[in-house]
């Protein structure tokens, strides 16, 4: 829900959810949506004004022509309305943007906890940073956070640029090689965030989505205590030798599953994929029929990506599938 | 000519300074700002660098501070050419316009000297590119006034030049000063600032 | 009213001034030609064919983006679409355009006969229409631009962009940049050098005043960009590290070189056209333009502040708050001197009578566009929620209410003006309102959705869109209009088309307009003006009606009529100092162009012995292009 009035055409988009960042959530988004309707408002009152002096300049009344051309006059017109006021108007809204600036460049208060994000094509990595690497998590295109707490986010990339952006919590800070961004977001609800990277970075750019989970405090520890466990060895035998397969075939040159050999790092951290909402930076919804088409030929929902299509037997694809859905 | 200025009656002539020569300026204008936006990129990387700049220590200065003045040499026989055939001798504009080809020349056969000496290579790191991209930008431009000179010494052996009939030498001597110029600029930049901070 | 009335040349100066100035027919004079109406209108069409292509692949990208999920190209196709679209219409039409009214226009506006480098002029026409070329061969080796039309580094450096691509990119770009360069530098000494004597810097057109800032604004922008397209070619092709993180280069050192350049060219990219409006909207309100001073004044301030706002396209790159602030408050002020000429313009209005004819039309449209691009610039111009703004829909809303709106909408007020002085026949003006209308209806109904589709935070340079973002409808309708809108330009092609051979005749002065164009036939003979007329005022034809007084002298003067001459005068005040001779026809330009055209294939095939032969044409043909003609040293001695 809003809190603001929605635009008449925003209202098109009412019915369905839409990640704009007019529709705010949390310190950093509340103020740049504010300051955006403040600037959105006298842009239109700026237009209004115009057309409408434009339309009168051509059909107001006037005196009858007499013989000769007027040379001179109107110089008023540019004093005022070229200069002064815009002038006015400028200079207020310049200071509070500077204001906004100021306010949603630093947190609000000192940061409860730290993410690292590094941009891949096409894809988000996820790092909760840790003391020993047993509390180390690293998942992909999904960031769970407390809420109601700032949250620093340390950004970098792996290849090119990228931009995160989480629309309805903060604008965009990029992510760009040889240098180490920060940005932070706190979202005073909960629920989830849609985000998609916003510096364009090639072929998938399009399909380059991160969700941010915002949780209760206690509902975030136990996700985060469950991350940090290692993958689930599985116990029915379909999912053995899924893993078999998983672990021997090319799959683990790419992917890492901790408590197994695949040790990969080109692509997303699978050890808890089965506890994703999306998969492929939000791409396709997590479900059984998704994961197997996506593993059969990902270059056919994501056409570009880096990701091989690699030859299984049905049988085993489905093995595989159902040891995946089982890394909970 | 004439008939034309027949009809023109009197022509107000005040220091008047040709189409070409105003050209020659713009043109100026636009190479001073091309060197502005190298060194920019020069100043600007070493503002981000992470590591020692330059890399492997300042540059030496043994070869090129002799080079420096003999570019500035090259801008004074230019000078001095010039000034002859305003004052009509074409004498003075041909030896002076061989003197600076020569000495020209030997400023790129020494900076030749110099870049074989490097330890780095443009791709070795970022400060060889640029090193190498900015001193070989004005080599080119060097290189460039040279072209002009040789030509402008062939028309002053074909006796083209007299006293108020010399555009050509004047632009192209106003472009070897400012080749001059911007290897003070470019000397300063790359191989004094390292020195000092 | 002698100066309502221009006199016409007699028969016989008629005969003795074509035999001078008239283009040999034939290949010869095809190729060789150094007229600069011929010149100026070979830009407009050429840039107009841009136009058109760049149009086309837009056209491309609507219908894939009309609805979510669609597979109507791949996201490679996609991507080169959308770059080829952007660097197309900013490069080769938006820019080139201007410069083909400055080329008809510039000295048929100051009384000369012709630009002070005619050959030159020439030179920048054929490296233009190469270079493009260049630019579209991509297309036929499947390989176009893919990287954007800022190609941002890395992604452009050949690690992630292997193929010819982004090689195309850099050549074409830097050849472009030969021919912009010349030209302005052509612009420049023409305007200071060849005015009819007592045309003091005072009394030219605002539209000059809008050339002569863009021409200084490309000299000292567009090295820039060179250095940038260097640096590219050269990580590229020889490994060099400028842009690697790694190796002690920068991504960001691209960024900012780009747009130290491409901010001030956006600017280059309009300010004439303003001057198009400037000028002539007065005639059609029957009145001299309001605060001539300040929007002169205003026009180049604009040119200068330009130059120091480029950091409002990086505001998200994560520099320090204070920068920001900086750029983002030169970014507010940049306004001011936009709202001086949009007041200007309508005190015009107000205050005067206006005549509307489909140019007026698009004037007045104009206007409003302007303010509407404008005001969604000081959004972005607000540091904090452009953070929010920068690269979505919104900017790209922007950027076409900006260019199509005050550049496209000044160009067909400029075409609908000076096509009876360019062609001699009027447009229709039946035509001309449906052409205005569908144009302008058909733009904002597609544009005006682009802001809310960004509001709503659709990313630009997507090749598709997920369904239940609510980003659906709004796109349709952005397609609907964005055909809408083609159908208006292709009306606008179909009226020229139509008029140029069934139009109506239009005699000298058919707007009855103030400057001295308007003084001789339409279209005008060769050597534009028998008589080079003496100046004494801004409205050379209005003085009578202006209670001025006939200052301006029309019928009597020099008339230069033994050899190839115009006048030459002093910079400001423009008292007569010389009189020029003007070279013959030429070969040397288009030659000079095709061996530069040589290297640049060179480089980009890697054939080092391609590169050699072409520079080494060049560097022939430039010496015997300059080597003087004989009857130069017999006149000189
Ligand atoms: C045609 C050229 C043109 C023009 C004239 C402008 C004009 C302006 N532009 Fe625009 N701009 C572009 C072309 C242009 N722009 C392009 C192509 C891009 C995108 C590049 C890319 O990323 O691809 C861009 C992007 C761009 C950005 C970066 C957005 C982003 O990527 O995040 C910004 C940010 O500050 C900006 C600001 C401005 C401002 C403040 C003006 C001002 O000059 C506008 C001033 C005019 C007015 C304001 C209207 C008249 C004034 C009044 C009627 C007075 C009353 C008004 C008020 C009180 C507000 N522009
Ligand atoms: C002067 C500049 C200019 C002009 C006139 C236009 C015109 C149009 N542009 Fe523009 N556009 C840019 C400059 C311009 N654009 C720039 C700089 C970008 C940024 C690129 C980037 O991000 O790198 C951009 C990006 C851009 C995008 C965003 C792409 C993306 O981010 O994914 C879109 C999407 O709708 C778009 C649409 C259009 C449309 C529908 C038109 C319409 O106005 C076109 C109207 C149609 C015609 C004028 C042609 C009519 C004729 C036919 C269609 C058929 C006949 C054709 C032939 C005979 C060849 N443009
Ligand atoms: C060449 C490297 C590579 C190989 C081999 C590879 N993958 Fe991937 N995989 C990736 C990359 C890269 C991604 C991220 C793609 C994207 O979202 O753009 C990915 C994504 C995935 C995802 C979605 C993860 C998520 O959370 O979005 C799954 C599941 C997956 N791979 C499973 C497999 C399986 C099973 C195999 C073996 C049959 C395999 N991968 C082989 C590189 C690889
Ligand atoms: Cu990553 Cu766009
Ligand atoms: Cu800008």
């Amino acid at each position: 829900m809003s809190r603001y009035p929605i635009l008449p055409a925003l209202a098109l988009a009412a019915c369905e959810p839409s990640p704009s960042y007019l529709r705010p959530s949390g310190y950093v988004g509340d103020r740049q949506a504010a300051l955006g309707w403040v600037l959105l408002l006298i842009a239109a009152f700026v237009i209004v004004v115009v057309s409408a002096l434009v339309i009168a300049a051509v059909y107001h009344r006037r005196p009858a022509a007499s013989g000769s051309m007027r040379a001179t006059g109107g110089l008023r017109w540019i004093v005022v309305g070229g200069v002064a006021i815009p002038a006015a108007i400028l200079l207020a809204t310049m200071v509070y943007s500077m204001v906004v600036l100021a306010q949603t460049a630093r947190a609000s208060t000192a940061p409860a906890l730290t993410v690292q994000v590094t941009g891949h094509r096409w894809w988000w990595e996820v790092r909760y940073p840790g003391t020993e690497s047993s509390e180390v998590v690293t998942g992909a295109n999904e960031i769970h956070i407390p809420v109601g707490v700032p949250v620093k986010l340390e950004l970098s990339t792996g290849d090119v640029i990228h931009s995160f952006w989480i629309p309805q919590l903060a604008g965009k800070t990029d992510l760009i090689p040889g240098q180490r961004n920060l940005a932070w977001i706190e979202a005073d609800r909960p629920g989830s965030y849609r985000g998609q990277c916003a510096e364009y970075c090639g072929l998938q750019h399009a399909h380059m989505m991160i969700t941010v989970v915002a949780q209760p405090r206690g509902e975030f520890t136990r996700w985060l205590a469950a991350q940090r466990q290692p993958a689930t060895a599985p116990t029915d035998g379909e999912a053995l030798v899924g893993r078999d397969l998983f672990v021997r075939s090319a799959c683990s040159l790419c992917h890492t599953v901790r408590g197994t050999e695949a040790g990969g790092i080109l692509g997303p951290d699978l050890t808890h994929v089965g506890s994703r909402r999306m998969i492929a930076a939000g791409t396709l919804s997590n479900t059984p029929g998704n994961l197997t088409g996506w593993i059969e030929n990902p270059q056919a929902s994501k056409p570009g990506v880096i990701m091989p299509a690699i030859p299984f037997q049905p049988n085993q694809l489905h093995a595989v599938v159902t040891y995946l859905r089982a890394l909970e | 000519m004439t008939t034309a200025t027949a009809q023109l009656g009197r022509l107000e002539h005040t220091m008047v300074r040709s189409p070409g020569f105003w050209g020659m300026m713009l043109l100026i204008a636009t190479e001073a700002a091309l060197f502005a936006y190298l060194l920019f990129s020069y100043f600007y990387l070493a503002s981000m660098a992470t590591s020692p700049w330059p890399p492997d220590g300042p540059p030496k200065l043994d070869l090129v501070l002799p080079n420096t003045g003999l570019l500035l040499l090259s801008s004074g026989s230019m000078y001095w050419a010039e000034s002859g055939i305003r004052s009509g001798r074409t004498a003075r504009l041909r030896v002076g316009l061989l003197i600076t080809l020569v000495l020209g020349a030997i400023f790129l056969t020494i900076q030749g000297i110099e870049y074989s000496k490097k330890t780095f290579s443009p791709t070795t790191h970022a400060y060889g590119s640029l090193f190498f991209t900015i001193t070989g930008f004005h080599g080119a431009h060097v290189f460039a006034g040279l072209l002009m000179i040789a030509v402008i010494t062939v028309r002053a052996f074909l006796g083209h030049f007299r006293q108020g009939a010399h555009e050509a030498v004047t632009n192209v001597s106003w472009y070897w000063h400012f080749v001059d110029l911007v290897w003070l600029c470019v000397f300063t930049s790359l191989y004094l600032s390292p020195h000092f901070g | 009213m002698a100066t309502v009335a221009p006199p016409l040349p007699t028969a016989a100066q008629d005969q003795r001034l074509r035999r001078i100035w008239e283009t040999k027919p034939g290949l010869f004079g095809f190729f060789g030609t150094v007229d600069h109406k011929k010149i100026g209108k070979r830009y407009l069409v050429t840039s107009l064919v841009f136009l058109l292509l760049g149009g086309a692949e837009a056209a491309v990208m609507r219908l894939q983006l009309a609805h979510s999920n669609q597979h109507l190209v791949t996201p490679e196709q996609y991507n080169q679409l959308f770059t080829m679209h952007g660097v197309t219409m900013i490069f080769w039409y938006a820019a080139p355009v201007l410069s083909g009214f400055s080329n008809f226009l510039w000295p048929l506006l100051i009384g000369s006969r012709d630009m002070a480098f005619p050959r030159l002029n020439a030179y920048s026409y054929w490296t233009f229409l190469l270079s493009g070329l260049f630019l579209y061969s991509s297309v036929l080796v499947g390989q176009s631009p893919d990287g954007g039309w800022f190609a941002y580094v890395p992604l452009t450096g050949s690690a992630f962009s292997p193929g010819l691509n982004l090689d195309f990119y850099a050549l074409a770009l830097l050849f472009l940049t030969i021919s912009a360069t010349v030209g302005a530098i052509n612009f420049i000494v023409t305007l200071f050098k060849l005015r009819a004597p007592g045309m003091s810097i005072n009394r030219i057109p605002i539209f000059m005043w809008g050339t002569l800032t863009n021409s200084f604004s490309i000299l000292f922008a567009l090295p820039a960009l060179s250095v940038a397209c260097v640096m590219l070619y050269l990580d590229r092709r020889f490994g060099t590290h400028f842009f690697d993180a790694a190796a002690g280069g920068h991504p960001l050192l691209w960024q900012h070189l780009f747009w130290i350049f491409g901010h001030p060219w956006v600017y280059i990219v309009v300010l004439p056209a303003m001057g198009i409006v400037s000028d002539a909207l007065p005639t059609f309100c029957r009145r001299p333009l309001v605060g001539y001073t300040a929007v002169a004044l205003a026009t180049v301030t604009t040119g200068i502040l330009g130059f120091g706002v480029w950091v409002h396209h990086m505001f998200a790159t994560g520099l320090p708050p204070l920068a920001l602030s900086f750029f983002s408050a030169a970014s507010f002020a940049i306004t001011i001197p936009s709202a001086i000429a949009v007041f200007a313009w309508i005190a015009t209005i107000w205050t005067g009578r206006p005549v509307i004819r489909t140019s007026f039309l698009f004037m007045a449209g104009f206007i409003v566009l302007f303010v509407i691009g404008g005001v969604s610039g000081v959004a972005t111009a607000a540091a904090s929620f452009d953070q929010q703004l920068t690269d979505t829909y919104f900017v790209v809303a922007h950027l076409h209410y900006v260019l199509i709106g005050i550049n496209l909408f000044g160009v067909a007020a400029g075409v609908y003006y000076w096509f009876p002085k360019m062609t001699g026949r009027m447009l229709d003006e039946r035509l001309g309102r449906w052409n205005f209308w569908t144009m302008f209806l058909g733009f904002n109904l597609g544009f005006f959705p682009m802001h809310i589709s960004g509001l709503l935070g659709m990313p630009r340079r997507v090749y598709t869109y997920p369904a239940g973002l609510g980003w659906d409808t709004v796109n349709l309708i952005t397609t609907v209009g964005a055909f809408l809108f083609a159908v208006g330009v292709l009306l606008l092609i179909a009226n020229l088309v139509r008029s140029r051979l069934t139009g109506a005749a239009a005699g000298p002065n058919p707007w009855d307009g103030p400057t001295l164009e308007w003084a001789i036939s339409s279209p005008p003979p060769p050597y534009n003006f028998a008589v080079i007329p003496t100046v004494g005022s801004r409205h050379p034809l209005w003085e009578d009606r202006l209670k001025e007084g006939a200052r301006t002298v029309l019928a009597e003067g020099p008339t230069l009529d033994q050899e190839k001459t115009t006048l030459e005068t002093s910079p400001l005040d423009a008292v007569l100092t010389d009189v020029l001779r003007m070279p013959e026809d030429s070969l040397y330009p288009v030659l000079h162009a095709v061996g530069l055209t040589a290297v640049f294939y060179g480089l980009l095939i890697r054939s080092t012995a391609l590169s050699l032969v072409g520079g080494i044409l060049v560097l022939a043909l430039t010496i015997g292009w300059l080597w003087p003609a004989r009857r130069e040293l017999e006149a000189e001695s």
